[in-house]
């Protein structure tokens, strides 16, 4: 089984657009949305109902008020802001409580608290999902507003693409990354066979790009790039395409503008399905390279 | 006054936004502070082009390899909730970036064995421009944990004045860390069916922190009405709606400001700033 793994750095660049034309493209695959706190893949994939599992993020502190006898130790020991006065004024005294938002679940607080008023617990900080879709199973999640450790919930969700992907004989897992560079780009990038990086020719674009070409080559994979609405400012994309030839990072495409990506999305399908265009036509080309440049088998029904 | 920019869906034009608005709230003389907490990857700097003249590096306490008298006793490894600090034989080995720096272990080692290093995590700087205080966080490449960053982002902002805070997409703790502390959030979306499916997430989160949004949809006029419904039907305030326009995608291109080449784009925010000077902190910009 290889892993194809879709980033961008910079938010916004087409990462989910470009995946799910893969996806059409790639017959059958699994599929992985690791953008797992704004995951869009499947308002494209439109997947079967079926039943959610409990993710427990990690745990997260509470003081039993009663117990409390407000003497702060809390307070001082917490590094993350976390612990906040609750009830300045009360009549027994200042009484202590926990801000879940802020709360790391490290325990410290728990353990200088002498009146064993701090208890931690196993927080649910999300769900996940495996789902028939009509282009193959998509693995895909949901992390609770506000909650943490999304790097734990991609590690889970790849493992599970990859274990399907095994038992179905299935030969490729296609993910579509979060932006950025942090904990959830990492847990997607480890251990992952090969990473498309989908980039916009503007200035934020290709400064994007320099750092999540980095962090790629960080886990010792050499990243190819795709620019996506390539002829917005042409001469951007010859500045970055010029970057990426310094860098000696493949270019395998590059798409234009085109409103039906937009008008696709609208409709609930791929661009590929949408029917043919310019955009459509130029990620097919960018589906043959990346699996010649990558090394990966993209003999699909096409 | 504290105002951040945020959104669930990346690339809707949070970043063009922050900054325009700081310039409009500059043009008005107010003292401004822009704080670009996309630490993952700013860009505010492409477009407001400041000197930083100070710099700071962020760094988190984790406890050093270098322990002497560990006897090996296994208490550190059993208290850390993040699997940063493991017994192999005799000692210990520390992971530094699965470390959050909560200072656990060393309160836990009977031995009082364990120091804590510092350990970088990105850098803090900060510069000045057309009357704009700019503070940028900034990741190191390869170091997992955003939020230390955007925390020392967020600390480094001057409490008077009007601060706006720049901030990550998602709605995972970095996005969150952000939005801390702030006094209004602004939500900018684009009506499409990601752009509405991550304003909803985004909005929730915004909720959860006991915030209130109002939104701003870019590219009002691609993709569908369901966003405006939304917003309507969830009581958010929509306070602007900018066309699609090749001029403001150039000079996004460019890192040129687009309140400089679109009215569209320069009323929306010349708005958002006269509510934010003149109508205090009650009602949602």
């Amino acid at each position: 089984v290889k892993e194809l793994v879709v980033i961008s750095g910079k938010g916004g660049t087409g990462k989910t657009s470009v995946i799910a034309a893969f996806a059409a493209l790639a017959g059958e695959s699994v599929l992985v949305d690791c953008d797992v706190d704004a995951a869009d893949l499947h308002l494209i994939l439109d997947p079967a109902d079926s039943r959610p599992r409990v993710f427990i993020g990690g745990k997260v502190a509470s003081i039993d008020r009663d117990a409390c006898t407000g003497c702060g130790r809390c307070a001082e020991a917490c590094r993350f802001e976390a612990i906040v006065l609750h009830d300045p004024h009360g009549n027994g005294g200042a009484r202590y409580a926990v801000d879940p938002m802020a709360c790391e679940g490290c325990g410290v607080c728990s353990f200088v608290c002498p009146a064993g008023a701090v208890s931690l617990n196993e927080e649910t900080s999300g769900e996940w999902t495996i789902s028939e879709t009509r282009f193959g199973p998509l693995v895909h999640a949901r992390l609770l507003p506000a909650r943490g450790n999304s790097g734990k919930l991609v590690t889970l969700i790849r493992g599970a693409a990859r274990a399907l992907a095994n038992g179905r004989h299935a030969s490729l897992v296609l993910a579509d990354g979060p932006p950025g560079i942090g904990c959830p780009v990492i847990a997607s990038l480890s251990g992952a066979d090969a990473v498309l990086i989908v980039t916009e020719p503007s200035l934020s674009g290709l400064h994007d790009l320099e750092r999540v070409t980095e962090l790629a080559r960080g886990f010792r994979m050499t990243p190819a790039v795709c620019i996506n609405k390539w002829d917005l400012a042409p001469d951007v994309t010859e500045t970055l395409a010029a970057w990426c030839g310094n860098e000696d990072v493949p270019v395998v495409g590059r798409i234009p503008y085109d409103r039906a990506v937009t008008d696709a999305q609208v409709r609930g399908v791929s661009v590929i399905e949408h029917g043919e265009g310019p955009a459509a036509s130029a990620v097919r080309d960018v589906w043959e390279r990346v699996g010649a440049v990558l090394g990966l088998e993209t003999e699909g029904e096409e | 006054m504290r105002v951040a920019i945020a959104s669930g869906k990346g690339g809707t034009g949070k970043t063009t936004l922050a900054v325009c608005l700081a310039h409009a709230l500059g043009e008005r003389r107010e003292r401004v502070t822009y704080v670009d907490c996309d630490v993952e990857e700013p860009n505010g700097h492409i477009f407001l082009k400041p000197t930083f003249d100070e710099g700071a590096p962020v760094e988190l306490l984790v406890p050093s390899d270098h322990v002497e008298g560990c006897t090996a006793c296994g208490r550190c490894t059993e208290f850390c909730e993040f699997n940063a600090i493991v017994n192999v034989r005799d000692t210990v080995i520390v992971f530094p970036d699965l470390c959050h720096g909560c200072g656990g272990c060393i309160l836990v080692c009977p031995e009082r064995a364990i120091v804590e290093k510092a350990h970088g995590v990105g850098v803090i700087e900060r510069g000045r421009v057309d009357g704009i205080d700019v503070v940028r966080g900034t990741l190191t490449v390869g170091r997992p944990l955003a939020v230390p960053v955007v925390r020392a982002a967020r600390a480094a902002a001057p409490d008077g004045g009007i601060t706006v805070i720049d901030a990550p997409p998602g709605t995972a703790c970095p996005a969150v860390e952000a939005m801390r502390g702030a006094d209004r959030v602004i939500l900018v979306t684009e009506p499409t069916p990601f752009g509405l499916h991550d304003l909803d997430l985004a909005a929730r989160t915004v909720r959860e922190l006991g915030l209130e949004s109002s939104v701003v949809v870019n590219r009002c006029d691609v993709g569908d009405a369901k966003v405006r419904d939304y917003a309507r039907r969830m009581g958010i305030p929509v306070v602007g709606e900018i066309p699609h326009d090749r001029a403001i995608a150039e000079a996004y291109a460019r890192g040129d400001p687009p309140c400089r080449v679109s009215r569209a784009f320069h009323d929306t925010v010349a708005r958002l700033a006269d509510k934010i000077t003149n109508g205090g902190g009650g009602d949602p910009a």
